[in-house]
């Protein structure tokens, strides 16, 4: 159209309407024979790209050389042992009925059990456990069952359990199978070889999932609670590890860190002030990791602009946050009419303007925490443990320490998870008050 | 720490010696030198500089290859001499310009070029030998038209645009810190107590030194003032709104606690 301007030529105004009219022929005539157009329309009125059936077969009249006749004629099936002949009617063709096996006798399927003879029995299968009598049994009910080993049991003269019997059956085949084989190289591939049936892990498997299946409700609260506890000590452990590892002359930390550590071994049956600290030191010392590790590489600098500094350190200030935070940082510095690039960025400017940016993720995560408690508040009435730890991330900006020791303190305190504590006042107020979880309780 | 790469003179601040003194001397050099190359922790020392360019329109004399006339540069923040940490500074300009690598050996660090178009200059600053074997590396934007593109242009005014930064060097050299620790291009922190100096290096000639301030710079009345004083301002007026908001949001996040709390005082006994 564009080139038809260039070139001066009239536009084409006739081909609109032509195009109108010849629409509506054109579509009665793309409808197929051979099926109505309402049922066309099913389909939603154009035709599928690739034919799922083609439409001629539908109203396709058998050939007109063939006489079809049905007749009721005897049958054997192949699948029996007997020589039973059933009757059905079968379609005859000018006079002649098909040939072949009974058409279901493919699907009689069978595992193929191991047969041993009394020899195999006497060298290689002789168990102080189980008689000859009642590992015959056994193989027979496995074959006529298909290793069914529900069955088997069931049917099993003397009660032996699934697991009893399914260790007798794979320990005699793989016995069979070892001795059978012409080398040990053959068979190293088996997998009767290769992962012998372990008892004792079994029973002990299906014990944990029937226990686990069995669970009330309450149990199920319980173990996320105690999991999540867990998963948080030993994030607070690592973070205490990573601060611990940083090896820098940072003389303002090092103090407090060292009695903080010094605090965590007792942390396993503490009561809850104890407790607290962990939470703080998880706060302080992922921030001083992640500063002391900038300063460090700094450092390891020659020579580097006072710039690139300040961008190293905001990076590693909002590591844990996600981009959209960032964005927000930046949102709330542009309100605040702060350059988001210091324009004279001296050592004290950078400065502040690092603390500046800290304080505002800060501010962030107290708005969400406001924002999750007031949706807590307005849903459920009574408050619980949290179940799923609030990621790293969250924790580690709540500078406040008593603020956030206390909310660790707290949950400490009602939880009576065993090994943990079982001081006797925090029970009774666990019993009056049945506390349903909530997952972003932080 | 010593610094083997540096054997030679590190400085060409010393005094020349002549004659009879000279088997002394040179011993006396030699441990100086290991002294002076010892690097020192917890001191450092940073360099604040502006970088930038002025761009003048030519009015009429202006052609279509050659529209501004305009200066790149690298200064000291407060105009003083860069020459004591900077010894070399090289300006990559466009391809499109004769030889556009341009080094400048001395202070005043700067090109002065006709063109037509903006693009980017690459500035590279090297230092003494005694300051740092790494160079840095700036960007600018050469910008020849003014933001306000509706606003006419004047020969009279230029358009400016500089930046501001530091360059800090974590671990200086004692000779170093010796060199410049009273010059007024560089800052220096508070030295560590029982810190003890070897004693500054004789200021050489006035005479024979070249000016490399930029204080009588004939372009010095463009050049902008980068105070520090308005940011902190700026930022300390943030960080009191921002930490007034922190209590407030922890007011009223206590507040919801509230009942909790009252409940765990009571478990506590």
């Amino acid at each position: 159209m564009d080139a038809k301007d260039i070139l001066g030529l009239p536009k084409n105004s006739l081909p609109i309407p032509q195009e109108k009219k010849s629409r509506p022929p054109k579509d009665s005539q793309r409808k197929p024979d051979g099926i109505s157009r309402e049922v066309y329309a099913l389909t939603g009125g154009l035709a599928p790209l690739m034919p799922a059936i083609d439409s001629s077969q539908l109203k396709k009249q058998p050939p007109k050389d063939e006489k079809i006749t049905w007749q009721w004629l005897p049958f054997t099936n192949s699948a029996r042992k007997d020589t039973l002949q059933l009757y059905h009617w079968v379609r005859v063709v000018n006079g002649v009925p098909p040939t072949g096996d009974y058409s279901f006798a493919k699907y009689n399927k069978s595992v193929d059990i191991v047969k041993y003879t009394d020899e195999e029995y006497e060298k290689y299968l002789n168990d102080p456990g189980w008689t000859k009598e009642e590992t015959d049994q056994l193989f027979d009910l496995c074959q006529r069952f298909d290793l069914r080993f529900i069955v088997i049991a069931d049917r099993f003269s003397s009660s032996r359990t699934v697991e009893e019997l399914k260790d007798r059956y794979y320990s005699v085949c793989r016995a069979i199978v070892v001795a059978r084989a012409p080398a040990l190289g053959d068979i190293s591939g088996n997998p009767l070889v290769k992962e012998p049936y372990n008892v004792s892990q079994e029973i002990e498997r299906k014990r944990a999932l029937s226990m686990v299946l069995s669970q009330t409700k309450h149990q199920e609260r319980k173990d996320a609670e105690v999991l999540a506890e867990a998963k948080r000590i030993t994030e607070s452990r690592m973070a205490a590890k990573v601060a611990e590892e940083s090896e820098l002359p940072v003389p303002s930390n090092a103090g407090p860190e060292s009695a903080e550590r010094a605090s965590f071994p007792g942390d396993t049956v503490s009561p809850s002030s104890n407790v607290q600290l962990p939470s703080a030191t998880i706060a302080s010392s992922a921030l001083t990791a992640d500063n002391a590790s900038t300063l460090a590489s700094l450092r390891m600098l020659r020579v580097y602009l006072r710039t690139y500094a300040l961008d190293q350190m905001v990076q590693a200030a909002s590591s844990s946050a996600g981009l959209r935070t960032i964005k927000r940082v930046e949102q709330t510095l542009q309100e605040l009419g702060v350059n988001l690039k210091p324009r004279v960025p001296t050592k004290s400017v950078c400065a502040e303007h690092l603390e500046l940016r800290k304080e505002i993720l800060t501010l962030l995560n107290l708005q969400k925490q406001l924002q999750y408690k007031e949706a807590e508040g307005s849903s459920f009435r009574d408050c619980s443990y949290a179940d799923t730890p609030s990621t790293p991330k969250d924790r580690t900006f709540v500078p406040d320490m008593s603020f956030g020791g206390e909310r660790v303190g707290k949950r400490d305190q009602k939880r009576k998870a065993p090994g943990r504590l079982s001081e006797a006042p925090s029970s009774p107020a666990q019993s009056k008050r049945p506390r349903k979880l909530k997952a972003s309780d932080l | 720490m010593n610094n083997s790469s540096s054997s030679k003179k590190h400085s060409p601040d010393q005094p020349e010696t002549s004659g009879p003194t000279f088997k002394s001397q040179r011993t006396k050099m030699d441990t100086e030198k290991k002294i002076l190359n010892k690097k020192l922790k917890d001191v450092e020392i940073s360099c604040p500089i502006v970088y930038g360019s002025m761009a003048f329109w030519l009015g009429k004399k202006a052609s279509e290859y050659q529209s501004h006339k305009w200066t790149v540069y690298v200064r000291g923040a407060m105009n003083e001499d860069l020459g004591v940490v900077v010894k070399r500074v090289v300006f990559q300009l466009h391809s499109s310009f004769n030889s556009p690598t341009r080094v400048l050996e001395s202070p005043p660090f700067e090109v002065s070029e006709a063109g037509w178009g903006e693009f980017e200059i690459a500035i590279t600053l090297y230092f003494h030998s005694d300051v740092c074997d790494k160079p840095v590396n700036l960007y600018h934007h050469l910008k020849l038209y003014p933001e306000d593109e509706s606003g006419p242009m004047s020969t009279k005014k230029p358009v400016v645009m500089e930046t501001y930064d530091e360059i800090v060097f974590p671990e200086p050299s004692e000779g170093f810190l010796a060199r410049v620790q009273n010059h007024p291009a560089v800052t220096l922190p508070r030295l560590p107590i029982g810190f003890t100096l070897p004693p500054p290096v004789p200021v050489e000639d006035a005479s024979r030194r070249k000016r490399g301030d930029t204080k009588d710079h004939p372009l010095s009345q463009w050049f902008m003032n980068f105070s520090e004083a308005d940011e902190l301002l700026q930022l300390a007026a943030a960080r009191q709104q921002v930490q007034a908001h922190i209590a407030k949001l922890k007011r009223q996040i206590s507040v919801i606690d509230g009942p909790h709390q009252q409940l765990k005082s009571i478990s506590d006994q």
